[in-house]
């Protein structure tokens, strides 16, 4: 358990409808109004447990995320990276263990909603959109803003908002097809697209799961540089099979085995690990 | 569900058949529709005059189509096909039927009650006397036991068929319920042997023609407050809840609220729509809350084409026609049209005549 | 006239071991009706097995004489002479008694039939009794009541004997009668003592104290019965849901189709059972209470046969569109049901229980279990371990499993997918084919046979947790037994409505059912 901090500084985090602040791609000021992250760490994992009917997926998995930085997971199938990510989000509460997000919000007592509310944001291994509504309109709801049912009910696009999924659009390329259903993008633009989502919905962390599958060369190369950018300003939690990808973000990397932290470092320092050579090239 | 489903029929048509074509056709209809009640008016020797019976017959669609356009709000916008639609139907329309009652029955009992030789009103009957209290328990009953039975249901993410399913139970709850003499809602016969409305003789023409009014209002406003939902941010949460339920929780929408008010709006139009069906038809009783009633309630929209507003209008507009024929003509064989037109719709009209128009018009 | 009485005399040579009684049929005919009662009273109180032919004659009606006054038996359709060997003047005429003499007849037919070997005939005589008794026969119940071996039997005689005293007039006797009335367990006997609590029947205020302390006393004893007859129902209740919800379990929990049609093959079951006993009826008749084990296949393959076909014709278009796949086998079900009206009426049809299917066991005084239920409670565990089998441990099993787990890596693995649905949704209307003979012996056979139980079966599924066959059982008993112990509380309907808000709380604490399995939360 972390010390108790002090009480000035334990606001929740508030809803910023204006979006002041922000720079183009996204990114907004590092300290996040309401989010206490007063020891430079923004996740806290602390021996994690999770068993689905005996199988242990997570075993005392203890991890940290510090502020503004980019990190890598890697680890072979079934190691637990997608578990661990929901119980980051509240889809699956663990079995005992602490995780908080910075340093007052307890994530296992929260539900998936008021999560992502407080700033979590993911984007799963398969990318879902909503099929039905334009590429705007599925921008227009990941928009951070009031999400209640009143707010929706008389909600307008200011032009400030307006502008700022303009911008959005522009960067993840689909200005041309802002009007389409994203039900008619490609697997790649459907990526880009929910990582536009995540961009306007400018959480503080952004939990990625496999984010440059089915993207070609140019692509992946201009989600690294996007993701660079975004670094330092957010937190960003990467999940990723391809190692040059891998190589050429992270200056961090975790390697997870069996439900637990391997091996941690830079990337270099974990490829010459003995034990993460044995994981992945067998005994 | 690779097309838009949320934008209006008109919407939509304006672009293929041109904006004019589509609003004519909206316009004349609903011309047409006002006329029928004036037109009820006229001396019964005039070429123009409409019976009593058609006029009863359109009115009766017209609230099936009320329920249809509030089943759709659920269903093709939310997702959330509901079962039970029967249920607030029925208890809008028995709400309305308690203030019919007390008016027949003057200070007395209503005549079931006496028939079971009870001496009393049982105590939800009080107040029914009055017009105003009916009007809010029209709204209330059907109003309040959606948000009960949604908020569980939402709460534990009872969703796709275990909903479907677990309102069904819940109108066939309410269909034993009823059933019973001691329920106090007249058991196996319901309500019917109605006088007066608000003092007004209930079989007299202008008073059929107030009734067929209002609900003509009525449709025109819930169309209309359809079109604004559709048309509303929220509207478009709520396809985004039916297609990825979970991407919008990380979102950072609670799905129960958007599911809630939708839900309970769908129910008290429904219970508005049965308010204006009792005194038209002048009889309710507990089959209205019988499953079958529901899940036909779900092939008008779905014939109609859910997911669109003017659709389930045409859905139930269609279906009931072809009942009054098939009823008169071939009875013995609508229940086998009907089970034909189920597995037709969903195998090959999956968007309804709607969907069916649309292609033409892209061609 | 010397001829006659030779013969007479002959006859009461040859009758010698009857000699005593040689008289009485002759003494019975003879008689004037007034003579007949006293005959039949004095009977009841005396009885003799020997004179049990005749009784039983009497009451069915096949005693008869001629105009000499000679009594005659009918004995299919040939008249025996009831005592020596006399032949009738002419065709003997048949006694007709009247109310009174049937109702004396009936009572001295119990007194006989006391003395027999059967407990059970002698269990229905002592029932009877309970209600025709005479004073005259006090002595003969006090000394059976003493005999007596059977404590059913014994019970019984023993509320037919405090029956008779408790109209005695000397108080003594009356609370003797209500202390014994108190050893039985007799629902009856509740009725009776409660009767007496009121003053205005039972004038004597110890009495009254007595009726209380043994009313009481059969209370105690009955509330067993009672728990026990409802554990059953509810059991009879269960074994029915689940015969119900079994099919559905696998359309709905393995191929994940829900199949509003399920309650139609549940009666196309019935109707099949109907069909063969039909058939048995007009080319088998001697074999007719076989009926039912030939109506099970019959059922299955009929059901499981236009199951298939709807598999193939209409449902496998719609597999992944639940909502969709809901409506049209809505629609399929409508149709089931008008084309069996069109063919066999809207009115319910006759299915009779062969006679080993009819009646039950007495366990207690207030407890029968019938044969046809306890009958089906066996055979829907059976059926389970049938399905279990099937599904566990036979190729055709193993194919259904991987289909529903992944259905593109079985159809890689060479499965061939689209005859495992058509099979495995077979399996399942088959199912509920068998449940629909079963159905058939317990209630009304007719279109809307299946409409009723349609609701249920979702329940017991929705609440067992999709494809579990386990979770289906539990479910289906839990509800069964759930709704029989609410029912006498506050009343079916109540109580059904009682029972889905407990489900739908349920669900709010389980939303995957009694058994789910966990996992990886998967999109």
């Amino acid at each position: 358990m972390r010390a108790t901090p002090a009480p000035e500084i334990m606001l929740e985090p508030a809803y910023d409808p204006a979006g002041r602040g922000r720079d183009p791609i996204g990114t907004s000021t590092l300290a996040h109004k309401g989010l206490n992250v007063r020891h430079g760490t923004i996740l806290t994992l602390e021996d994690i447990n999770v068993s689905f009917d005996g199988f242990k997926a997570l075993t005392n998995l203890t991890l940290y995320i510090g502020v503004g930085e980019l990190r890598c997971i890697i680890g072979p199938n079934g190691a637990g990276k997608t578990t661990m990510m929901d119980v980051i989000t509240g889809k699956t509460r663990p079995d005992n263990g602490v995780a908080y997000f910075g340093e007052t919000l307890d994530l296992t007592k929260m539900s998936e909603v008021q999560i992502a509310q407080s700033g979590i944001g993911r984007k799963f291994q398969k990318p879902t959109v909503f099929e039905a509504l334009s590429v705007f309109e599925n921008l227009e709801l990941a928009q951070k803003t009031n999400k209640s049912v009143w707010a929706s009910l008389r909600a307008k696009l200011t032009g400030e908002q307006r502008d700022r999924i303009d911008e959005v659009l522009q960067t993840i390329k689909l200005d041309s097809s802002r009007s389409r259903p994203a039900g008619l993008l490609s697997h790649g633009q459907k990526q880009f697209l929910e990582i536009g989502m995540l961009l306007v919905q400018d959480p503080q962390l952004l939990l990625l799961d496999e984010p440059v599958a089915g993207m070609t060369d140019a692509e992946t190369e201009f989600t690294a540089e996007l993701f660079k950018s975004l670094a330092r300003k957010h937190s960003l939690m990467v999940v990723e099979h391809d190692m040059g990808f891998v190589g050429s973000i992270a200056d961090h990397v975790t390697v997870l085995h069996q439900g637990s932290v391997l091996a941690e470092g830079s990337l270099e320092q974990v490829q010459n690990d003995e034990r993460v050579i044995e994981v992945y090239l067998g005994r | 569900m690779t097309m838009p489903l949320n934008q209006t029929l008109l919407a939509r048509a304006s672009a293929k058949l041109g904006p004019q074509a589509s609003m004519a056709i909206g316009l004349l209809v609903l011309a047409v529709l006002l006329a029928m009640p004036l037109l009820h008016l006229l001396p019964a020797d005039n070429a123009l005059h409409v019976s009593a019976y058609t006029l009863t017959l359109v009115g009766k669609i017209l609230c099936y189509c009320i329920v249809a356009l509030a089943l759709d709000l659920a269903w093709g916008y939310a997702g959330l096909l509901s079962l039970g639609h029967g249920l607030f139907f029925a208890l809008g329309g028995y709400a309305m039927g308690m203030y019919l009652m007390r008016e027949a029955a003057g200070d007395g009992l209503p005549a079931f009650m006496s028939f079971l030789a009870w001496t009393e009103l049982p105590w939800y009957w009080y107040g029914t006397d009055s017009f105003l209290w009916a009007m809010c328990l029209v709204v209330l009953a059907p109003g309040l036991l959606a948000l009960v039975f949604g908020f569980f249901a939402f709460r534990s993410r009872i969703k796709g068929v275990y909903f479907s399913i677990m309102t069904q139970a819940l109108t066939f709850a309410g269909m034993l319920l009823f059933f019973r003499n001691e329920t106090g809602f007249g058991g196996n016969n319901g309500f019917t042997n109605f006088r007066t409305i608000l003092g007004f003789d209930i079989t007299a023409a202008h008073t059929r023609a107030t009734l067929f009014f209002a609900t003509v209002v009525l449709l025109v406003a819930s169309l209309y407050l359809g079109w604004r939902l559709a048309r509303s941010k929220f509207g478009r949460v709520l396809t985004a809840l039916r297609d990825a339920e979970n991407r919008l929780m990380f979102c950072g929408y609670d799905p129960r609220g958007y599911k809630l008010f939708i839900w309970v709006l769908s129910a008290v139009l429904c219970g508005l729509a049965g308010a204006l069906y009792v005194p038209q038809v002048g009889i309710i009783n507990p089959s209205e809350m019988s499953p079958t009633n529901s899940i036909e309630a779900a092939v008008w929209v779905a014939l109609g084409g859910r997911g669109t507003l003017i659709g389930p209008l045409l859905g139930a507009g269609l279906v009931n026609g072809m009942k009054s024929w098939f009823t008169v003509a071939f009875p013995e064989y609508w229940l086998f049209a009907l089970g034909f037109l189920f597995i037709v719709v969903t195998l090959f009209l999956p968007k309804g005549v709607i969907g069916l128009l649309r292609k033409k018009g892209e061609q | 006239m010397s001829t006659a009485l030779t013969r007479i005399l002959l006859s009461l040579l040859l009758l010698l071991p009857l000699a005593a009684h040689a008289g009485d049929a002759q003494d019975f005919v003879a008689a004037n009706p007034a003579k007949q009662a006293s005959l039949l009273e004095r009977w009841s109180a005396a009885p003799d097995a020997a004179r049990l032919p005749l009784i039983e004659a009497l009451q069915q009606g096949r005693v008869a004489a001629d105009s000499a006054k000679n009594a005659f038996i009918e004995i299919d359709g040939a008249y025996q002479p009831a005592e020596g060997d006399v032949q009738p003047v002419e065709t003997p005429k048949k006694l007709r008694l009247n109310n009174r003499l049937r109702g004396l007849t009936a009572t001295a037919l119990a007194s006989h039939q006391l003395l027999g070997e059967d407990p059970a005939l002698r269990l229905a005589a002592a029932k009877q009794l309970q209600k025709s008794a005479k004073p005259a026969q006090l002595q003969l119940l006090n000394a059976q009541v003493a005999s007596e071996t059977d404590d059913g039997v014994r019970d019984a005689l023993t509320l037919a004997l405090a029956n008779l005293q408790l109209v005695d007039s000397d108080p003594a006797v009356r609370l003797a009668a209500v202390r014994l009335l108190g050893e039985t367990g007799d629902p009856l006997a509740r009725t009776r003592l409660e009767t007496l609590l009121d003053p205005a029947v039972e004038i004597d205020a110890g009495v009254r104290t007595a009726a209380e302390t043994s009313l009481a006393q059969v209370k105690r004893k009955l509330l067993i019965g009672e728990l026990l007859g409802q554990a059953f129902s509810g059991l009879s209740l269960g074994s029915i849901l689940l015969l119900a919800a079994l099919g559905l379990a696998i359309t709905f929990g393995l191929l994940g189709v829900i199949n509003m049609a399920h309650g139609e093959m549940l009666m196309l079951g019935a109707y099949s059972t109907y069909m063969v006993q039909v058939m048995f009826q007009r080319f088998a008749p001697e074999a007719l209470a076989l009926y039912p084990l030939v109506a099970l296949p019959a059922a299955f393959f009929v059901t499981a046969a236009i199951g298939m076909a709807l598999e193939r014709t209409v449902i496998r278009h719609l597999y992944g569109r639940p909502l969709e796949t809901l409506l049209a086998t809505w629609g399929i079900s409508l149709i089931l049901i008008q084309l069996v009206r069109v063919i066999f009426g809207a009115q319910n049809v006759e299915v009779a229980n062969p006679a080993w299917l009819s009646g039950g066991i007495q366990v207690l005084p207030n407890l029968v279990l019938p044969y046809n239920r306890i009958v089906i409670i066996g055979f829907a565990l059976f059926v389970v371990l049938l399905t279990w089998l099937l599904l566990n441990k036979t190729r055709l099993g193993l194919n259904v499993r991987a289909v529903t787990q992944n259905r593109n890596m079985a159809a890689c693995c060479g499965v061939p997918t689209g005859r495992v649905d058509m099979l495995a949704f077979g399996l399942g209307s088959g199912i509920a084919g068998l449940g629909g003979v079963a159905l058939s012996q317990i209630g009304n056979v007719g279109p809307d046979l299946g409409q009723s139980y349609i609701i249920d079966s979702f329940l017991v599924v929705v609440l067992g947790g999709v494809g579990q066959l386990a979770g289906s059982v539990m479910a289906a008993f839990g509800l069964g037994i759930a709704n029989k112990i609410l029912e006498p509380q506050i009343g079916a309907v109540l109580g059904k409505i009682l029972i889905l808000a407990l489900i739908i709380l349920f669900i709010q604490k389980r939303p995957q059912g009694l058994f789910a399995l966990k996992g990886r939360v998967i999109d």
